[in-house]
């Protein structure tokens, strides 16, 4: 009997694969769910004896059983060369496990890290993963070591291990990946933070637009539950709220609040979820955990670019031809990921700019090709990597558009907290409209009141507007409380900066300042 | 059907029930109602404004039924880049169904993409879209 294997990935599922899938069992064939490869081009790639076949439709199947399916086939998986140019850590059994099998995940490799950290104990845990110099995954790039020691030594009958799974940013995907193909991963990696810090209690918070990544997760807690004893693992649910990404506002969603963003101090790590010491790293950050601890420090941190160590599961999406998840070590450049790895655009247009870092990330042009992908690099080019989702547009897109999008998207999903957020990104929407309607305006009645000393009286030109776009920015960027006021002027400023003749704005405008 | 009491009684004991409460609530009567605010408010020592406030506060709390069938379409860059704001703007209005915008599925190499109830659908084009429309309507 023919053993298919078939991922039941969401995004697998979304392409058709589960009618693919019956369409072998009822060819006789026996059919084995597993993770994703991570090839979307592909989905839904069909595996069998490790040769690979996609993207399959159910009237491939008869083909593919008989032999004659060579335009389809694409040889051996592992041997493909999205495949083998990259350094899967964290994604090492993507592809070749059934997620929800801890028999697979044993003979893969898994509890072998919490097995470690249960014999080097607490302190010298930690020391493991300050020495691999892994940063925070979700965006921010803070050592997971020094926040690991700060929960340790603070004193409290009660501290927290929360995992961060709002995986909101558009273009992003690794976490969803995670939960649905290696939940155990996960798992473990929480567990052995909780044993390092000394907690004993756990949340996953997943959001609501991920049904079966809770679905995966709350199936894998309760089947590990033995395994990670006496750490308790809970999963709870988003509820659509964008901000609640953003750790102090997902503790209070957790503690059954209103999604609000917190001030800082006090840290998380010393008063975070009930006002106890807590923990709260990305899923790709604790999943990364596992393989540090099981193949040591220094084997991590061999990998990386800078200040940035390791892998990063890469996640290339939008107009592209091959998109998916791509791990590789920091350094890789973002000219070589958008055109040799994901093969340019899925159009066949011309790139036009390729946004990193999700919602809040630059715009980036095929000048900045260049850059190789690390924390510090984009960050010299004002830009960041976040969460490292790419997303691609071909030379349709409408950068003054995308910059309108960006405002909105912060109006709509902003928590209400802080002023340059609430009130500067509906203001800012306002501004980028009028910039698009190349309409300048008049002073209202409030600016020419005289008491309003500040304002300006005249008739704001086209380039008065711009120049009160990129004041708005600034005071956003800097009076905002967390990322989502203080990063939005990312998107627009770059947008603006880049392409200034979407703005109405001559092309040579940066030449000349 | 499960009864408000019912719901709450089961969340018992759990460190901040809130959200996993209206979770239950909002899928067992399509809603958060003024009454179920009351009594989620007295058992768990809140007052109605604190409960108020967090089913206005996020997006998968209605406080009123929907009555059309809904479908979640992805507005969100990756699916803009491939297109999804002229499947939006092409779509024929239908009495019957409610197209929300929703921000990300996870699935943005393959967009654009939709979601209705947990089903999850990529690679729409104008006539896929349609289609599942017209199979809600």
């Amino acid at each position: 009997m023919t053993l298919v294997r078939i991922s039941d990935d969401a995004l697998a599922l979304a392409c058709g694969a589960d009618d693919v899938a019956a369409a072998f069992v009822a060819a006789g064939c026996t059919v084995e769910r597993v993770s994703s490869w991570g090839m979307h081009w592909l989905e839904p790639l069909v595996e069998i004896d490790g040769i690979g076949y996609g993207p399959v439709g159910v009237a491939d199947v008869g083909p593919i059983l008989n032999d004659d399916a060579q335009l389809l086939c694409i040889g051996r998986i592992e041997d493909y060369p999205f495949i083998a140019k990259q350094q899967r850590f964290t994604f090492a059994r993507a592809g070749k496990t059934r997620p929800l099998s801890l028999e697979d995940y044993a003979a893969n490799g898994g509890w072998q890290g919490l097995a470690k950290a249960r014999e080097l104990g607490s302190v010298a845990t930690i020391a493991q993963v300050t020495e691999s110099g892994l940063r925070g995954r979700g965006g921010a790039g803070f050592p997971a070591g020094i926040k690991w020691t700060t929960v340790a030594n603070a004193a409290a009958d009660q501290k927290y291990v929360v995992c961060n799974a709002d995986e909101g940013d558009s273009a992003t995907f690794a976490d969803r990946m995670v939960m649905e193909g290696d939940p155990f991963m996960l798992i473990e990696g929480m567990a052995i933070a909780a044993l390092a810090v000394g907690a004993s209690r756990g949340y996953v918070y997943i959001r609501s637009e991920y049904p079966h990544a809770i679905a995966k997760m709350e199936a894998a807690v309760r089947a590990s539950a033995h395994l990670v004893a006496p750490f308790v693992l809970e999963v709870r649910v988003g509820a659509g709220a964008y901000v609640c990404g953003e750790e102090t506002s997902l503790l209070n969603s957790i503690e059954g609040k209103r999604g609000e963003v917190r001030a800082k101090p006090p840290l998380p790590a010393l008063e975070g979820l009930f006002g106890k010491p807590t923990v709260v790293n990305n899923v790709l950050t604790l999943a990364a955990v596992p393989w540090i601890m099981a193949n040591g420090a220094a084997a991590y941190a061999s990998v990386g670019f800078g200040r940035s160590k390791g892998t990063m599961p890469i996640q290339i999406a939008g107009n592209v031809k091959y998109g998916g998840l791509f791990e590789v070590g920091f350094g890789v450049t973002l000219g070589e990921l958008v055109m040799t790895v994901g093969g340019g655009t899925a159009s066949g247009r011309p790139v036009r700019a390729v946004q990193v870092g999700g919602p809040l990330g630059a715009y980036h042009p095929p000048a900045d090709f260049h850059l190789p992908f690390d924390y510090e690099a984009f960050a010299a080019a004002d830009g960041l990597i976040g969460h490292a989702g790419l997303t691609v547009f071909d030379d349709t897109a409408d950068m003054s558009s995308q910059a309108r999008f960006a405002m909105n998207f912060c109006a709509v999903e902003s928590c209400g907290k802080c002023t340059p957020c609430r009130i500067g990104s509906t203001r800012g929407v306002e501004l980028i409209d009028r910039i698009r309607a190349r309409a300048g305006r008049a002073a209202d009645k409030v600016e020419t009141l005289p008491q309003m000393h500040n304002a300006l009286k005249a008739e704001r030109s086209l380039g008065d507007e711009i120049t009160l776009l990129e004041d708005l920015c600034e005071t956003m960027k800097f009076g905002s409380l967390c990322a989502l006021g203080g990063f939005t002027p990312y998107p627009v400023l770059s947008a603006l900066r880049h392409w200034p003749e979407d703005f109405g704005a001559p092309a040579d405008r940066e030449a000349a300042e | 059907m499960d009864s408000i009491q019912q719901i709450i009684a089961a969340h018992a004991g759990r460190e901040g029930p809130l959200l996993p409460i209206l979770h239950d609530v909002q899928a067992e009567f399509g809603h958060v109602s003024e009454d179920a605010i009351r009594t989620i408010a007295a058992a768990l020592n809140l007052s109605r404004a604190d409960v108020h406030g967090v089913v206005s506060f996020y997006h998968d709390f209605h406080e009123a039924p929907e009555a059309r069938a809904v479908l979640k379409l992805c507005r969100a860059e990756a699916c803009q880049a491939r297109g999804v704001e002229a499947l939006a703007a092409g779509l024929a209005d239908n009495p019957r169904v409610k197209v929300e915008a929703i921000y990300c599925l996870g699935l943005c190499s393959v967009g654009p993409n939709a979601m209705v109830g947990d089903k999850v659908h990529a690679r729409l084009d104008a006539a896929k879209l349609g289609a599942l429309v017209e199979a809600l309507a």
